[in-house]
């Protein structure tokens, strides 16, 4: 039996070996040096994952860890985060690709300055790209947040079954050619360091000799930033507003929370991440196309944000690698070993079945995830009500609480 | 910027806004309605009939989401899923076992049609159940969350059992029903399609209506999604009937299985975006509402055939998904409470 003193400093606490953390980002971001020996190691060998995959790993990685500020901390289940994946990927088309082959504009870019289109530095777009997914992700929160966590998912899950829609029908917009419909666009220009060339760096990833390695440096420092600032958001006055929130909404309202203004952030900043995490993965695969888009893929990236823990940085990221690891090669390496002992059964064909399950099973068995946020494992054990905040107030007018937003 | 974001929200939350706004778009849509019809009348009704085929059974799937979310509160994912493989199952007793195909006899696939109900209503019945009984009673007194993110979890589940079963391959009964029209009306053509889905369907809504308003379960289902607590202390049985809902639900699906394969073609994956519609349509008629599910439903059914049949200016098959969720949106930020719901303090 734990005192509740003990227990309030273990929430605020969060301790950890204090060289753990270094010592997972060195032996992660030196992983291209050793994947090589990893692979030929005897049973194991088979089961690790190429450099290029890991590039999109990580990216996947870093949608959930955004995911996981609108669904871990403030307690909003978004179904549509896909949207986001999308306006991100197709800001990266508009601006660094030759998509608007009616004007030439180049910015630091890495490609030759001839080529007509507009093509911004990806280093610009990618913070372009962030910043335009935060404004959608505020026009699609302000309407919306203001509903209950069930239709507020259901909300999310409309617009994130319209906007791949609108893009696979963009190719016509009163006879302008926005998304290049379902062709997508590409080729999406690489990420490089045009003005480093001198130095020994490649100008342009997507032709030099070490592609994939570049790509995972630069996705592994997008990662360790995104969880950098994910992790000093949750600490933030912020962070604690959200938490409050996921707690008990009216409580929080009562304490002076802003809940609408809050929520919006919560929203618009797991969206930026999903954003810049969108733009990169465009410009490592060349292409933002519209059959990347739907509805699974929100799924998937929540199911990495249960598998984890709702609401832990360090549980998401652990969630993210394993599913996205098991989408991009290990269920296909699995089912060619369960077919090498001669079963004919193809774990691919039923992946998203097998995500199925797993959240049912974490939902029934370990609700909090593999590594709990302690507040939220407490949460879960001792079921806690988010009871409905839904002010009934004549003609539709706005609450109170929000009248004090201002 | 959160500013002067809240009060752009204040301006478009004004009544008289929302409604002004509502009122010139319903006018838009009356006035391309009215063209559409002066155009070609015949052409508009038989567009319209096709509507009603589609709602009606876009219909009793919404009945399944609406008696559940009155219910619980929840928003049963994997109804839709499991209306889809209740569908393909029909397929084989129909297709394979009876060995029913286009030349039989209309009183043969009549009685084919009754003995497959009368097999996939109680076994789909009891696979509703039974998702009730492992996926969402355990968490009964967890946040409000968790079931719903194991109904998204479950829906996957059922979706890829139908893969499993029945592959990637679209199975239809389609040609079981006569091409032609059954009777006409001037140029007016009373397909039968409709008939048939109609002559399921009618009767299908006639028993729900009268088992929820006339049986002492019904009684009890009412009851309890009036308020559960309140319902245990008079002593109904709350688990059990929450279970009877889920039996009840599932046999909905089961009939809207059937109907949709005899009218439509479907596969594994048929379910979710149908679901999804069908729960769109239980939204606009006011959630928790029975006579309100259909109302949205043939509302839903009218808006996806105008669009996708209409000759002038319509948007087109390609738009269908962006409209019917659009709508979705619009009700749940406009009008929560759908058509002929009630707003209640719980009703968000």
């Amino acid at each position: 039996m734990t005192s509740l003193s003990d227990r309030a400093r273990g929430i605020a606490g969060g301790r950890r070996e204090s060289w753990l953390v270094p010592a997972l980002i060195v032996l992660g971001l030196l992983y291209p040096w050793y994947e090589d020996t990893l692979q030929i190691l005897p049973l194991i060998g088979d089961f690790v994952p190429a450099t290029e995959s890991m590039v999109v790993m990580l990216a996947l990685t870093m949608m959930a860890v955004g995911l996981n500020i609108v669904v871990g901390y403030a307690g909003l289940l978004d179904l549509g985060y896909v949207a986001f994946y999308a306006v991100g990927a197709y800001t990266a088309g508009w601006f660094a690709s030759q998509q608007f082959e009616q004007v030439t504009f180049h910015f630091f870019s890495s490609v030759p300055n001839d080529q007509p289109g507009i093509h911004i530095s990806m280093w610009v777009v990618l913070v372009l790209a962030g910043l335009l997914t935060l404004f959608a992700g505020v026009l699609i929160g302000l309407p919306t947040l203001r509903l209950r966590g069930d239709y507020l998912a259901i909300v999310t899950l409309g617009f994130g079954e319209i906007v791949p829609q609108v893009v696979r029908n963009g190719d016509n917009f009163g006879g302008f050619d926005l998304t290049h419909g379902a062709f997508g666009i590409a080729p999406i220009d690489a990420v490089g360091f045009p003005a480093l060339g001198a130095l020994g760096f490649p100008e342009n990833f997507q032709t030099s000799p070490n592609r994939a390695l570049w790509y995972y440096v630069i996705a592994f420092g997008l990662l360790l930033i995104t969880v950098f600032c994910s992790v000093r958001l949750r600490d933030s006055r912020l962070g604690r507003a959200w938490i409050a929130i996921r707690e008990d909404e009216t409580a929080a309202a009562a304490m002076g929370v802003p809940l609408m203004r809050t929520k919006t952030w919560s929203y618009a900043i797991g969206a930026f991440f999903g954003g810049v995490a969108g733009a990169y993965y465009a410009s490592f695969r060349a292409g933002a196309f519209p059959a990347d888009f739907y509805f699974n893929i929100s799924v998937f990236l929540l199911c990495m944000v249960i598998l984890g823990g709702m609401g832990s940085v360090w549980g998401v990221i652990l969630g993210g690698m394993i599913l996205s690891y098991l989408d991009r090669e290990g269920l296909a390496t699995i089912g060619s070993k369960i077919q090498d002992a001669g079963v004919d059964f193809e774990p691919t064909q039923y992946q998203f079945g097998i995500y199925g399950v797993i959240i049912v099973t974490m939902m029934l068995f370990r609700p909090a995830g593999l590594i709990p946020e302690r507040r939220h494992k407490i949460e879960m054990e001792e079921a806690v009500h988010d009871t409905p905040f839904y002010d009934v107030q004549t003609d539709g007018a706005l609450t109170d609480r929000d009248q004090n937003d201002e | 910027m959160s500013n002067t974001a809240t009060s752009i929200l204040r301006i478009l939350r004004n009544p008289k806004v929302v409604s002004g706004m509502g009122l010139g778009f319903i006018v838009v849509i009356v006035l391309w309605l009215v063209v559409n019809f002066v155009k070609d009348p015949t052409y508009f009704v038989n567009v319209g009939l096709d509507g009603l085929t589609r709602g009606s059974v876009y219909g009793v799937v919404a009945l399944g989401y609406t008696l559940v979310y009155g219910i619980l509160q929840l928003i049963n994912f994997a109804h839709g899923d499991v209306f889809a493989l209740s569908g393909l199952v029909a397929s084989t007793i129909i297709l394979s076992m009876l060995n029913i195909s286009a030349d039989s006899s209309g009183a043969a696939v009549a009685g084919a049609i009754l003995v497959t109900l009368a097999i996939t209503v109680p076994l789909f019945a009891v696979v509703n159940g039974s998702i009730e009984r492992v996926a969402y009673r355990p968490l009964r007194n967890a946040p409000r969350l968790a079931p719903l993110i194991t109904a998204i979890g479950m829906s996957f589940i059922v979706q890829n059992v139908s893969l499993a079963l029945y592959g990637v391959d679209y199975e239809s009964g389609s040609n079981l029903i006569p091409q032609g029209a059954a009777f006409e009306i001037g140029d007016i053509l009373v397909t039968w399609k409709l008939v048939t889905a109609l002559a399921i369907i009618v009767p299908t809504l006639i028993a729900l209506t009268w088992f929820v308003s006339s049986t002492r379960q019904g009684k009890a289902m009412r009851a309890v999604a009036q308020d559960t607590e309140a319902s245990a202390m008079m002593g109904i049985n709350v688990n059990r009937t929450i279970s009877v809902t889920f039996f009840i639900a599932g046999s909905l699906a089961a009939v809207a299985g059937l109907v949709f394969l005899l009218e439509y073609q479907m596969r594994y994956d048929t379910g979710f975006e149908l679901g999804l519609i069908a729960f769109t349509a239980a939204v606009l008629g006011g959630i928790g509402n029975l006579a309100g599910a259909v109302l949205g439903a043939l509302l839903i059914g009218f808006v996806q055939s105008f669009n996708e049949g209409l000759l002038w200016l319509a948007p087109g098959g390609d738009w269908t998904r962006s409209i019917v969720f659009g709508i979705l949106i619009a009700v749940l930020v406009f009008r929560p409470e759908g058509l002929l719901g009630e707003r209640t303090p719980e009703g968000a």
